[in-house]
């Protein structure tokens, strides 16, 4: 079988993979990291986004051996080194942004791509980048509240609650 | 001011931190080891008889350790169903067998055929390939109607019909009813579908068999929403294996809505195949799998039929509702379209006569259950719709008609056998109008209309019966199990406390909410309680989290445990302060005697309970744990009343939700974040049902919405911000925490609302259409106004 390497928050890592493992199952399956979820089998759920080389990828789309070399982040690496979240993991739990919690690396990791292309998205903006990521618990609600929130954005004078 | 902890606080979920970075422990991130992977050959027709099942090739294929068929099940139980509906005329329903792999016959598309069991995923998905499976196709049966028909193809050929049963309720009134329908001043007639639908919770479901030779003990790691309900059925009735050689665990559930309650053939396969392979044995669904094998719900076909007086008032209520089955009997799909449905016709208001009929079918298709509000949201559905269109039909306005009929007296005792304990829902009416903003209506209507756009207002109530269920009621109805719930508080050395709670959390937040209950009661930190829930072993029997029953239920019980734990402390401080207990008061953490300022901490109590040198010990025992069952009186009645305001392009059929707004009454509130989180997601659920969603069968019984490709789930941009509010408050009274239940009331109260806005709309632009059904798309809405 062959072997592939890549980094992945910010260390190195490799494993054999077959040309048809999915980076979303190397992740889980060969290298541990289990925050990364699969939630179904056409690349519409969103659960397994992560990010390749700076840029936020379903997970299931790629092949494990497309990503040779690449630079991976993934929910793990997100939280400081103390355990400290980011900013936007904090947000998501201060907004409720998170029920059962299976969609929730997708989102957070779907989120930070966005905010690292427009730091200040408007509501619609952040429906529209999310249509790509899926919650059956939280009716999005608070998924968009807490996104707002990460931005810097008030969001006190959102819908009465 | 809000509270910033115990009862009433919006703590932050603890639970949140493990989801947030990672580190939750759902049940595919388990892998034991040495397990070996299973993968379902499952059946590709719809009704066919097995000729042959030719495993001679894929056995030789590498990394096969086994493969199984229906005769290795032969001796095996078949998947029990939990409750047998009497029929109208005294007969028990038709109850056919389901077994873990098919026998004889398949009878919906996804009935599993042969399952192999590999060294990987990969070489079982591969060698279920190669199995030749000789299925001789007969004609499906998919519509309910053309299932009863004479002559028409049976699902089961050892039943009578396609018929399980013909419920009547109440059966004594059929010809009241009747009556006061043909001397009515007007009667108002609806046929409607609630289609069927997919739970679809966002974790695919997932089984590990694991079994102990040396101790002859089996552990089965699955998606569930009650591991001892599926120890119970799949030990007793399916595997034969006691309960203190089963340990089942739920650890983190990826939401359930209803899907994860019931004992599914992956599960009791998993746990036969580990035994018989002596190896563990996984299985992980694709979500393709999940939609042809996770219990779909709804799939009601009604006519309602409401009669008023010359004056407006309800006189009577008749409903003729057909309840698809499916193929087999799901664990508790009878109770669904009967006890959960029938029971709350009357809805908020005075209807004194009322009688439903519902005859439930089998079809070849999936089986169907309880999904998020079961059997309520069918009730409410057609109830709301019927009286938007009497009011429409007598020229008054709906929200008028709605209030002049509503039940103001409380308890109030319906003519569908339920007695409603408390409610106001002129309160949450008259608060739904001000967050609504109803009287702003007509300028967005306006402002709507400047943009080439059709407007609509849909408002309608809802009530439920949750906090499910006294057990000796349901037993009576049918219910093959009883409905407490249970919770062992044991208190540590140190102070601090573990709840073991027969309640399971799948996103609900009980780690948090639960604990903020316990923390209140005794004055200490929220800190200091830690729940644990999810696993046979460590928890005593309970009956798991569906029907809104956690907090009023499972929450009731922690309360007498905690309660239990209280008074023996208090003997203990009383000892310790040489005081008479009957004195002892507890205050913030402190135990004191009253009108005095002798006290003592909390942690010196649990410290002398389990080091007793200075103790008691003649009259109570050292240690400080308590267990306590509690069986409710009464279900509980959430009620509200909801208001969507929706936007129609006339020129492609398209709806937009533009605002929607909740007002509801759970009487108290543990965790008012938490709560808003639960109707916020319930409504994203009922805007799905009502715009997106669609489970949809060709005439042969082909699934063909089987994918997030062809099932519409509702996303990001298909919703708005919710209006929500619960500050209307008339708490139960019938259990310690005066909680009602919050879990399914969005997904309940709101697709009327959409469906009575979508109506509004196109009436405002001349449409004189009154009735279009569910999912209402862009197409049925063009059609409807211009077909």
């Amino acid at each position: 079988m062959p072997q592939v390497s890549m980094t992945v928050n910010g260390k190195p890592a490799s494993g054999e993979a077959e040309g048809r493992t999915l980076l979303s199952q190397f992740l889980r399956e060969t290298l541990g990291l289990t925050g990364t979820h699969v939630g179904c089998d056409t690349s519409q759920c969103g659960a397994c986004v992560v990010h390749v080389d700076g840029k936020a990828v379903k997970a299931c789309t790629m092949f494990a051996l497309e990503a040779e070399g690449a630079d991976v982040a993934t929910i793990e690496g997100q939280a400081a080194p103390d355990g400290t979240l980011n900013p936007i993991q904090q947000a998501f739990q201060d907004h409720h942004g998170l029920q059962c919690g299976f969609c929730t690396p997708g989102m957070v990791m779907s989120a930070a791509a966005l905010l690292k292309e427009n730091p200040k998205p408007s509501e619609a903006e952040i429906r529209d980048y999310l249509e790509g990521n899926l919650c059956r618990c939280t009716g999005y609600h608070n998924i968009v509240k807490a996104i707002m929130a990460a931005s810097g954005q008030d969001v006190g004078a959102l819908a009465a609650e | 001011m809000p509270k910033d902890h115990g009862i009433g606080a919006s703590s932050k979920r603890r639970e949140d931190v493990r989801f947030l970075t990672g580190d939750g422990n759902y049940t595919d991130d388990i892998n034991v080891h040495g397990q070996a992977y299973v993968h379902f050959l499952r059946s590709d027709v719809a009704h066919g008889r097995l000729t042959s099942v030719d495993t001679s090739e894929a056995g030789k294929m590498p990394g096969v350790v086994r493969i199984f068929t229906g005769a290795d099940f032969e001796g095996v139980g078949g998947l029990p169903c939990g409750w047998c509906v009497t029929d109208r005329h005294g007969e028990p329903m038709q109850e056919p067998g389901h077994p873990v792999l098919a026998q004889g016959k398949v009878r919906h598309v996804g009935d599993p055929i042969a399952a192999v069991v590999a060294d990987t995923p990969e070489q079982a998905r591969d060698a279920a390939e190669a199995i030749i499976a000789d299925i001789e196709e007969f004609p499906a049966v998919v519509d309910m109607k053309a299932a009863l028909k004479e002559g028409a193809p049976k699902v089961h050929d050892d039943l009578s019909s396609n018929l399980c049963y013909d419920w009547g309720f109440v059966e004594e009134n059929r010809e009241a009813v009747d009556k006061a329908i043909q001397e009515a001043a007007h009667v108002t007639t609806l046929e409607l579908v609630n289609q069927r639908l997919v739970a679809n919770p966002m974790e695919p479901r997932v089984a590990i068999g694991e079994y102990s030779r040396a101790r002859d003990e089996h552990t089965l790691y699955t998606t569930s929403q009650n591991p001892h309900v599926i120890r119970l059925l799949m030990g007793a009735f399916v595997l034969g294996i006691p309960e203190h050689k089963l340990r089942v665990v739920a650890p983190d559930v990826g939401g359930g809505f209803g899907s994860k309650i019931f004992h599914y053939a992956e599960e009791a396969f998993c746990t036969f195949a580990a035994k018989a392979v002596n190896r563990p044995v996984k299985w992980t669904s694709s979500r393709s799998e999940a939609f042809m094998t996770d219990a779909h719900g709804r799939d009601h076909v009604t006519k309602i039929e409401l009669a008023l007086d010359a004056d407006n008032n309800f006189t009577a209520l008749r409903t003729d509702t057909h309840a698809n089955m499916g193929a087999y009997l799901s664990t508790f799909a009878p109770s669904v379209p009967t006890w959960l449905h029938g029971t709350l016709m009357a809805g908020n208001y005075r209807t004194p006569l009322i009688y439903v009929n519902v005859k439930a079918v089998f079809t070849n298709t999936v089986p169907v259950d309880a999904y998020r509000g079961a059997g309520r949201p069918e009730a409410t559905y057609q109830l709301e719709r019927v009286i938007d269109k009497a009011a429409r039909e007598l020229g008054v306005d709906p929200i008028a008609l709605r209030r002049q009929n509503f039940v103001t007296e409380f308890p109030y005792a319906t003519p569908v056998a339920v007695e409603y304990d408390t409610g106001d829902y002129n309160a949450t009416m008259d608060k739904l109008e001000e967050i609504a903003d109803l009287k702003g209506f007509a300028a967005r209507r306006k402002e709507s209309e400047a943009r080439g756009r059709l407007r609509g207002l849909g408002v309608n109530c809802y009530i439920e019966a949750c906090g499910i269920a006294p057990s000796n009621l349901v037993g009576q109805l049918g219910a093959r199990a009883g409905l407490y719930e249970s919770a062992t508080v044991r208190v540590n050395a140190t102070g601090g406390l573990v709840v073991m709670t027969g309640s399971h959390s799948h996103g609900q937040g009980h780690e948090t909410s639960f604990a903020q209950v316990v923390a209140d009661m005794i004055g200490i930190d929220e800190n200091m309680v830690d729940i644990v829930h999810g696993d046979t072993a460590n928890t005593p029997m309970g009956m798991g989290t569906y029907g809104s029953r956690s907090i009023a239920v499972g929450g009731s019980a922690m309360v007498r445990a905690t309660e239990k734990i209280i008074a023996k402390a208090k003997k203990i401080a009383a000892h310790l302060l040489e005081a008479s207990d009957a004195d002892i008061e507890l205050k913030d953490g402190a135990f004191t005697v009253a009108g005095t300022d002798k006290s003592v901490a909390w942690g010196d109590v649990t410290l002398a309970a389990y080091v007793p040198h200075n103790y008691p010990l003649e009259d109570i025992e050292p240690g400080l744990e308590e267990t306590a069952f509690y069986d409710p009186a009464n279900f509980t009645y959430p009620a509200g009343a909801y208001a969507c305001e929706v936007e129609l392009d006339p020129e492609t059929g398209k709806v937009t939700v533009e605002r929607f707004a909740a007002a509801d009454d759970f009487g108290n509130i543990i965790n008012p974040m938490i709560v808003d989180g639960q109707v916020h997601g319930g409504i994203g659920q009922g805007i799905g049902q009502a715009l997106l969603e669609s489970c949809a069968y060709d005439e042969n019984g082909q699934l063909l919405s089987a994918s997030y490709m062809d099932y519409a789930m509702p996303r990001a941009d298909d919703v708005p911000f919710y209006s929500v509010d619960h500050s209307c408050s008339t708490p139960c009274t019938h259990n310690p925490l005066g909680v009602k239940g919050c879990g399914e009331a969005g997904a309940i109260g709101s697709p009327p609302a959409v469906v009575n806005a979508v109506i509004d709309a196109m009436q405002s632009g001349g449409h004189k259409v009154d009735h279009i059904d569910m999912p209402v798309s862009p197409s049925r809405v063009w059609t409807a106004m211009n077909g």
